[in-house]
């Protein structure tokens, strides 16, 4: 039982943490990175691969830095501590999962080069965040494969270079099996996509994919094997969303405290108060709870067996949810007025805070994958 | 970072593991697993147990029976013996008076108490409590005055736990009635069939006999009794009360207690099939579950902190653990209310010496569920620990 960082991992974590300080601390820098087309800054991004970020979870072999889900946790973190505007989540975590859990190496090096992004097409009109709801269909054809469906709210798919996209090419809508996974160049024939931002102030794009011929080589893993794959790529991103949303947590309780130290109000600073100190004492067990489990989650994320894995990435996910609930509320209470303006960071972080609860997956889902699987697996 | 044990660590725990099943009497450890309160003998004799293996005290310097365990290996230690539903070894002897005689006793003292206390011959009870102290210890009043080679004490002390079994009782006192609150109080050490000294029990609202007061009437006490130095006691005080704090999450009690949760669910009918099969109560369980593994991963972060650690200081995070230790505790005990349903309004069936009207298990769920209300409360009560929080930690 060891908790302490690798001196490799503290170095990680000295460098991310300077550039974000430097890229974010200024809140007013956010505001500049989001003027961006994309969303966020390419300038900013090419510094993520410089420093090597972007290589992080792949093996050496495979052009990468043999990272695992420990440095995706310090990355996370750090990202979330800045509000971070950058795909990391949605190429390197996401779509790199899928890359080099599925074997498709060959985009590998342009994605750790930060040329090429990718974002994973998932969610459909119906189906909230079950992975298996999937409506779209995937046409075996003598040239290779035919696309045919509507993909929403696709986390950076303005922007990315290469969309991953789930389409079934058998069975019905909520089967597990028949679900496929295609590796999707965005400039393909027959793929529009309509960009926009979302409430925490990323970008997301609608994806219509209307008779997208694909050759055979762009199936990610077997056929009507996508599910599996899924999972495992989700629980990764999970336990990396809830490191983020750590960052961030701790970012607001620190915000929170400075302004209670500092804000007057019957001749006194409203931090002498005992209701809004035990308010403020329950937000920092909320947090080391959250804390905690992120650091379950990391250690399980790669767990390739999912009757260990999935109930222990849903518990961490739900009680982070449960903290990162609690946090942000309180965090715009105790502030009082000032957290309702745009201009100040309190109210972003809530916001970003309150999106991610929502992402694969929202607290009563996930409390129900642990019920459904009658606990939590007993070795730690 | 891992959080995993190492071998050695599973090892080690696999040991006690069979130490506790075997060598203690399955009868007890079913009582306490039923949430029961037990006699005398059966602490004694769990405690006695306990010690022919060497594992009464454990947290006690190696001179004087300890272990030279890490902190790993205590926190094993002490989550196994309430995951198995084995009586903590008298926790007023081995966490308390033990350890303070041990560290500020005269040599004489050490010699004279020491192995008692390991052994249980001597049974200590906590004077530390008072109507008027509670989270508030230091505003207490109990007096001792010096009349030559003796202290005369007089006051209250309440709350005293298992009082009615003890030979011995540790007392903070004000020896020094002009010094301000912390200062001026002493450790004195009072043997309880001294003249002057009245227990009266206290009946809690779980209807057991638990905690009593005591009363002090110009008690007459040798000098030679004072642990370190006169006026020095809240040091010795808040040196013990670390060591309390040390298992204050109490994990492996709810850990057993979700257990049995969950397998008394699986037989207790419900609707068509068992109350397992009822999709809210599975889910109330799952919360408990998470709250359950976020903590054990918090005990554990404080628990390999220690190495990192320059003195015995307590972890500032220990308030952490007190407070959702305890909201743990509760939760679990509160599960178990549900899984007894209606039976939990049965009354124990020894109170009336008629055959129990539900499943047997079921009598002692509600007089444990009231019971651990106190868990909130002892201890420095929740809300004193937020206030150790906002005060040390977050600068307020």
């Amino acid at each position: 039982m060891d908790f302490d960082l690798t001196e490799e991992q503290r170095l990680l974590k000295e460098s991310v943490d300077r550039l974000i300080a430097d890229s974010y601390g200024d809140f007013e820098k956010r505001r500049h990175h989001q003027d961006n087309p994309r969303g966020y800054s390419p300038v900013l991004w090419a510094q993520y691969a410089e420093l090597g970020l972007l290589g992080l979870p792949f093996s050496e072999e495979q052009g990468g830095f043999g990272g695992g889900p420990v440095e995706t946790m310090i990355v996370m973190e750090a990202l979330g501590r800045g509000l971070a505007l950058e795909p990391y989540l949605a190429s390197i975590v996401l779509g790199g999962g899928f890359l080099r859990l599925g074997g498709r190496e060959e985009l590998i090096g342009d994605v750790v080069g930060g040329t090429a992004t990718l974002a994973f097409a998932q969610i459909e009109r119906q189906s909230r965040n079950d992975l298996h709801d999937v409506a779209t269909t995937a046409r075996r054809t003598e040239a290779g494969w035919v696309l045919e469906g509507a993909k929403s709210l696709v986390l950076h798919g303005d922007s990315a270079t290469h969309l991953i996209v789930s389409a079934r090419n058998a069975g019905a809508r909520r089967d597990r099996a028949g679900i496929s996974l295609f590796l999707v160049p965005a400039d393909a024939a027959g793929l529009s996509r309509r960009g926009y931002a979302t409430q925490d102030g990323l970008r997301a794009a609608e994806v219509l994919l209307e008779k997208v011929a694909l050759p055979p080589e762009a199936l990610i893993g077997a056929e009507g094997e996508g599910l599996p794959l899924m999972e495992r790529v989700v629980d990764i991103a999970l336990a990396a969303l809830c490191a983020e949303a750590v960052g961030a947590m701790e970012a607001l309780h620190e915000l929170t405290l400075d302004y209670l130290k500092q804000r007057k109000q019957f001749g006194t600073t409203i931090g002498s108060f005992q209701a809004v100190q035990h308010r403020a004492a329950d937000m920092l067990v909320a947090l080391e709870q959250a804390r905690s489990m992120t650091m379950y989650a990391a250690m399980m994320a790669e767990n390739p067996d999912p009757a260990l894995r999935r109930p222990a990435l849903a518990a961490a996910k739900a009680l982070v949810n449960r903290s990162a609930e609690l946090i942000g509320k309180e965090a715009i209470q105790l502030h009082g007025g000032i957290a309702m303006t745009m201009e100040y960071k309190a109210g972003h972080y809530f916001k970003r805070l309150t999106m991610l609860i929502n992402q694969f997956g929202e607290t009563d889902e996930h409390i129900r994958v642990v019920a459904e699987a009658g606990g939590l697996p007993a070795a730690a | 970072m891992d959080l995993r044990y190492t071998p050695e660590e599973i090892a080690f725990r696999e040991e006690l593991r069979g130490i506790f099943r075997t060598k203690i009497p399955a009868e007890i450890r079913r009582k306490v697993s039923d949430g029961h309160h037990l006699t005398r003998d059966e602490i004694a004799t769990a405690h006695r147990a306990l010690h022919a293996e060497g594992l009464a005290t454990p947290n006690w310097p190696l001179a004087w029976g300890g272990k030279d365990w890490t902190p790993v290996q205590r926190y094993i230690y002490n989550e196994e013996v309430l995951a198995n539903a084995v009586p903590m070894p008298l926790s007023f002897n081995v966490a308390m008076v033990g350890p303070v005689i041990a560290n500020f006793g005269s040599e004489e003292q050490k010699k004279k108490f020491l192995p008692g206390t390991a052994s249980l011959d001597i049974w200590w009870a906590q004077g530390f409590s008072e109507p008027g102290a509670g989270s508030d210890l230091a505003s207490l009043k109990t007096s001792a005055r010096r009349e030559g080679e003796h202290y005369i004490v007089n006051g209250q002390k309440t709350w005293t736990t298992l009082g009615q079994y003890a030979d011995w009782i540790f007392l903070l006192v004000r020896t020094d009635p002009a010094a301000k609150k912390q200062q001026g109080i002493s450790f004195l050490l009072v043997d309880m069939k001294t003249p002057g000294i009245t227990v009266r029990p206290i009946i809690t609202i779980d209807g057991a006999h638990e905690v009593n007061e005591v009363f002090f009437d110009e008690v007459k006490v040798p000098a030679e009794n004072l642990v370190g130095e006169e006026n020095k006691g809240w040091d010795y005080a808040k040196f013990l009360l670390s060591n309390e704090r040390s298992n204050i999450a109490r994990i492996g009690f709810s850990k057993e207690k979700l257990a049995m949760v969950k397998s008394r669910a699986r037989e207790t009918p419900a609707g068509d099939g068992t109350l397992w099969d009822d999709a809210d109560f599975r889910r109330r369980v799952a919360i408990a579950e998470i709250e359950m593994k976020a903590l054990e991963i918090t005990q554990m972060r404080v628990v390999a902190g220690q190495k990192n650690r320059a003195s015995d200081k307590p972890d500032p995070n220990s308030s952490i653990l007190k407070i959702k230790g305890s909201e743990l505790q509760q939760m679990a005990t509160e599960l178990m209310l549900t899984v007894a349903g209606p039976y939990a309004a049965a009354m124990p069936a020894h109170s009336h010496n008629e055959p129990p009207v539900g499943p047997d298990w079921a009598e002692g769920v509600a007089p444990q569920f009231f019971n651990y209300r106190k868990v909130s409360i002892y201890g420095g009560s929740n809300e004193i620990q937020r206030n150790i929080i906002a005060k040390a930690f977050l600068g307020l």
